[in-house]
C-alpha cells in the first residue's frame, strides 16, 4: 500500500516536474485564468425577438470581428436570437436581406455599403413591416432607403478630422494607404484626409499579404522622402507600416484608423501618434439594441438623425484606459 | 515542343528520327524555357531603370529581391508541380495555416515554438499528401481537389483561430521560447553596406538551385517531366507516377510552410484571412517563367525569373510613383508583355529549328 502510494506520488511529482519544465520557461503564452468572460445576459431568445444581422464583412478581418462581438453581446444581454450572415458581394448581401425578410424575422440590422444594390431588398423588408436599421456605412442614404436609425462613423468626416490634426502638426505630404482596392469607405477616408491636407497621396497595397504590404510601402517611402505622415486605414496595416518605415529609414509619423491589441500597444509606446476609432463594437451593439428597444418600446435612438460612433481619438492621453479593452476584443 | 538535352522526357519513340535536325548553340539556348523570361526580365528591368529614378539604387534592388523571394520560394514548388502536370490552389492559404498552427498551438499550451514549428511542418506535409493522394486515387483533376482543400483550409483558419484566441488574428508569439532562434532561421536580415539582405532571398536561391539540380541532373527530375508530359508512357516504363506526384504536392506544402514560418516570425501575429490570392501569383510566376500550363515543360530558373518579374513590376510601379488606381492595370500589361516576349522567343527558336 505504502509503496504503491509513494510510487503514485513519485509519478505525480515527475509529471509535475515535466509539465513545469515544458511550460515554466515559456512566457508569452496563454494566461492561465478561468474563462468566465461571457457571464451575465439573458438566455438567447428569451425576449421572443429574432434579429437578422447582415454585413459586407470580408471574413477574417479583426474590425468586423468586433462588430460581430458587439452584436452578439447585445443579443445576449437582451435575450434576442441573432442571425448573423455576411457577404462582401453587394448582390449576394441583397439576397441575404431578402432571405431574412422571407423568414419573417422581427428586425434587420444591415450595413448599407452599396445603397443602390441593396435598395430593393431593404424596400421589401419595410414593405413587410420589418424594421430595418443601418450601421457602419450608408450614412447619407439610410433614410432614403427606409431604414429607421443609423449607427456608424462618417468616413469622410473621420478622414477630415484626421487630416486637420495632421495639418495642425505641420504635415504637408501624407501617404494614405488603401489595403482593399475599390472600397468606397476607404476611398472616402483618404478623400477626407486630402480635403484637409491637399498634399495627400494614395497608395494601393495588397492587404491579404503582410510581406507584400511592407515591401510596397518600403518602396514608396524610399522613392519619396518628402512623405511626412503615413495614414493606414486598418490596424494590422499600421503594424506592417512600422516595419516598412523602419526599413526605409523614414522619418514620417504614423497614424491609423481602427484599433487592435498590437496597434494599441504601439500607441502606448509612442510608435503610432493616434488612431481614429469608429468603435465597431458599439456599432454592432447599438444596432441590435436599437431594434430591441424599437420592437419592445417604440424608441427612436438619434431622434431621426444618424448616431455617430466615431471619430473617437485614441492617443497617449487615453490609451492606458483603452488598452485592456482591445485585448478583450471589444475596442 | 523543344527540350534541353538532359531534361528530355521519355516520350514515345519518335517515328521521324530520320528527319531530325541538329540544333546549333543559339537554337539550343533559345529552346530553354527560361530564356524568354530572362529577356522579358531584362527589358522590364531596363524600362524601370529609365522610368523610375528611385529604382536605381542597390537598396531598391534588394527590396525587389525580398518581395520576389516571398513569392518565389513557393513558386518553385508550384512550378515543379506544374511540370508534373498538376495544380495546387491551396498553396496560398496553407502559408497562413502553417503559421497559425505553430503560433496558436504554442500560445495555447505554452510550449516552445520549435515544437509548434515541427508540428506545423508535419501538418502541412499531411495536407500535401492528402492533396496528392486524392488526386491520384480518385482521378479528379487537381484543380478541383485543391480548390476543395483551399476552402477547407480558409474556413478552418478562421474558425479555429476564433475558437482558440477569441479573435480572428493569432496572438503575439514574440515572448514565447524559441522565438529568437526561429526568427534567425526564417526571418532575419543582415546589412552589406547600406543594403539590407533578407534571409528569404538566400533561401530562395538555395531552393531554386536545389530544384534546378533535381530537375536537370537527377532521375527524379526526369520523372517529374515524364509524369507531366506523358503519364501513361511514364507508367509503362516504370516511373512511380503516384509516388512522384504525391511527393510534388508535399514539396509545395513544405515550401508553403516555409513561407508561413517566415511571415509568422517576421510579423509575430497573423490575420486568419490572409494568404488568399497568392496561389495565383505562384502560378503566374511559373507560367511567366516558361512553365507550360499543360505540364511536362519548364524549369526552376525560369520560375525564379518569373517571380522576379512579378516582384520587379509590382514594386517598380511604386518606385515610378504612378497613380495607384492604375496599379493592377500596369501589372497586367507588364505580365502580358512578359508572356508575349516569352512566346515570341520560343516561336523564334521553333521556326529556326524547322527551317
Amino acid at each position: 500500500m505504502t509503496t504503491s502510494r509513494s510510487r503514485g506520488a513519485r509519478l505525480v511529482a515527475l509529471a509535475a516536474v515535466v509539465a513545469l519544465g515544458v511550460t515554466a520557461c515559456s512566457g508569452g503564452g496563454k494566461e492561465k485564468t478561468d474563462d468566465t468572460s461571457s457571464g451575465g445576459g439573458n438566455a438567447a431568445g428569451s425576449s421572443g425577438y429574432t434579429i437578422a444581422f447582415i454585413t459586407h464583412e470580408t471574413p477574417g478581418d479583426t474590425f468586423w470581428d468586433k462588430i460581430k462581438a458587439g452584436a452578439q453581446q447585445a443579443a445576449r444581454d437582451e435575450g434576442v436570437t441573432l442571425k448573423y450572415s455576411n457577404d462582401p458581394d453587394a448582390s449576394k448581401q441583397a439576397v441575404l436581406i431578402q432571405n431574412a425578410v422571407d423568414s419573417k424575422v422581427s428586425g434587420i440590422a444591415t450595413t448599407l455599403v452599396t445603397p443602390k444594390a441593396l435598395a430593393g431588398a431593404v424596400k421589401s423588408a419595410t414593405d413587410a413591416k420589418i424594421p430595418v436599421v443601418g450601421l457602419n456605412s450608408g450614412i447619407d442614404q439610410y433614410k432614403q432607403l427606409g431604414a429607421l436609425m443609423y449607427f456608424g462613423s462618417d468616413e469622410n468626416l473621420a478622414g477630415q478630422t484626421a487630416g486637420q490634426r495632421i495639418g495642425q502638426a505641420g504635415g504637408k505630404h501624407p501617404l494614405c494607404v488603401i489595403q482593399a482596392a475599390g472600397s468606397v469607405a476607404l476611398e472616402a477616408r483618404c478623400a477626407g484626409v486630402k480635403s484637409a491636407v491637399p498634399g495627400t497621396e494614395n497608395l494601393q497595397v495588397n492587404g491579404a499579404d503582410d510581406a507584400s504590404v511592407v515591401s510596397t510601402l518600403q518602396a514608396k517611402l524610399s522613392q519619396d522622402k518628402s512623405i511626412d505622415y503615413v495614414v493606414t486605414l486598418g490596424a494590422p496595416i499600421a503594424v506592417d507600416a512600422l516595419k516598412a518605415m523602419d526599413a526605409a529609414a523614414s522619418k514620417a509619423k504614423l497614424i491609423t484608423f481602427d484599433l487592435n491589441a498590437e496597434a494599441a500597444q504601439d500607441i502606448q509606446d509612442g510608435k503610432i501618434e493616434f488612431s481614429i476609432d469608429q468603435q465597431p463594437y458599439v456599432q454592432g451593439y447599438m444596432a441590435v439594441t436599437s431594434l430591441y428597444l424599437y420592437l419592445k418600446n417604440g424608441n427612436d435612438i438619434g431622434g431621426g438623425k444618424a448616431v455617430l460612433t466615431g471619430p473617437s481619438f485614441v492617443d497617449k492621453s487615453n490609451i492606458d484606459k483603452i488598452l485592456p479593452f482591445t485585448k478583450n476584443n471589444t475596442r | 515542343m523543344s527540350h534541353s538535352v538532359q531534361a528530355a522526357p521519355p516520350r514515345p519513340a519518335p517515328s521521324d528520327s530520320s528527319n531530325r535536325v541538329t540544333l546549333g548553340l543559339s537554337n539550343r539556348l533559345l529552346a530553354r524555357p527560361e530564356v524568354g523570361a530572362l529577356v522579358a526580365a531584362i527589358l522590364i528591368f531596363i524600362f524601370f531603370m529609365a522610368a523610375a529614378p528611385a529604382f536605381r539604387s542597390a537598396e531598391s534592388f534588394f527590396t525587389v529581391l525580398y518581395q520576389s523571394s516571398t513569392i518565389g520560394i513557393v513558386a518553385v514548388g508550384v512550378g515543379m508541380l506544374m511540370i508534373g502536370g498538376e495544380f495546387d490552389l491551396s498553396a496560398g492559404v496553407i502559408t497562413t495555416t502553417a503559421g497559425l498552427v505553430n503560433s496558436m498551438f504554442c500560445w495555447y499550451f505554452g510550449v516552445n515554438l520549435w515544437v509548434g514549428a515541427l508540428l506545423s511542418l508535419v501538418f502541412c506535409l499531411f495536407v500535401g499528401f492528402v492533396n496528392g493522394y486524392l488526386v491520384m486515387k480518385t482521378g479528379i483533376p487537381s484543380f478541383l481537389i485543391t480548390l476543395g482543400t483551399f476552402f477547407v483550409l480558409q474556413g478552418a483558419n478562421l474558425g479555429v483561430t476564433k475558437l482558440v484566441t477569441g479573435s480572428v488574428s493569432s496572438t503575439d508569439i514574440s515572448r514565447i521560447d524559441g522565438f529568437g532562434s526561429l526568427n534567425k532561421i526564417f526571418a532575419s536580415s543582415f546589412k552589406i553596406g547600406s543594403v539590407t539582405v533578407w534571409i528569404t532571398v538566400l533561401w530562395w536561391v538555395l531552393f531554386v538551385a536545389l530544384a534546378a539540380w533535381i530537375l536537370q541532373r537527377t532521375r527524379i527530375g526526369n520523372w517529374f517531366f515524364a509524369v507531366g508530359g506523358a503519364p501513361d508512357s511514364a507508367r509503362a516504363v516504370g516511373v512511380p507516377v503516384v509516388r512522384t506526384k504525391i511527393g510534388l504536392f508535399m514539396t509545395v506544402s513544405f515550401l508553403g510552410w516555409f513561407i508561413g514560418m517566415h511571415t509568422l516570425y517576421r510579423f509575430n501575429t497573423l490575420q486568419a484571412g490572409n494568404g488568399v490570392g497568392n496561389e495565383f501569383l505562384y502560378i503566374i510566376a511559373a507560367v511567366v517563367g516558361g512553365t507550360l500550363l499543360t505540364g511536362g515543360f519548364g524549369n526552376a530558373i525560369g520560375v525564379a525569373i518569373g517571380a522576379f518579374i512579378f516582384g520587379m513590376t509590382s514594386l517598380g510601379i511604386v518606385y515610378a510613383g504612378w497613380d495607384p488606381n492604375w496599379f493592377k492595370a500596369f501589372l497586367g500589361v507588364m505580365l502580358l508583355l512578359a508572356v508575349l516576349v516569352n512566346l515570341y522567343i520560343k516561336r523564334m527558336s521553333t521556326a529556326r529549328k524547322v527551317g
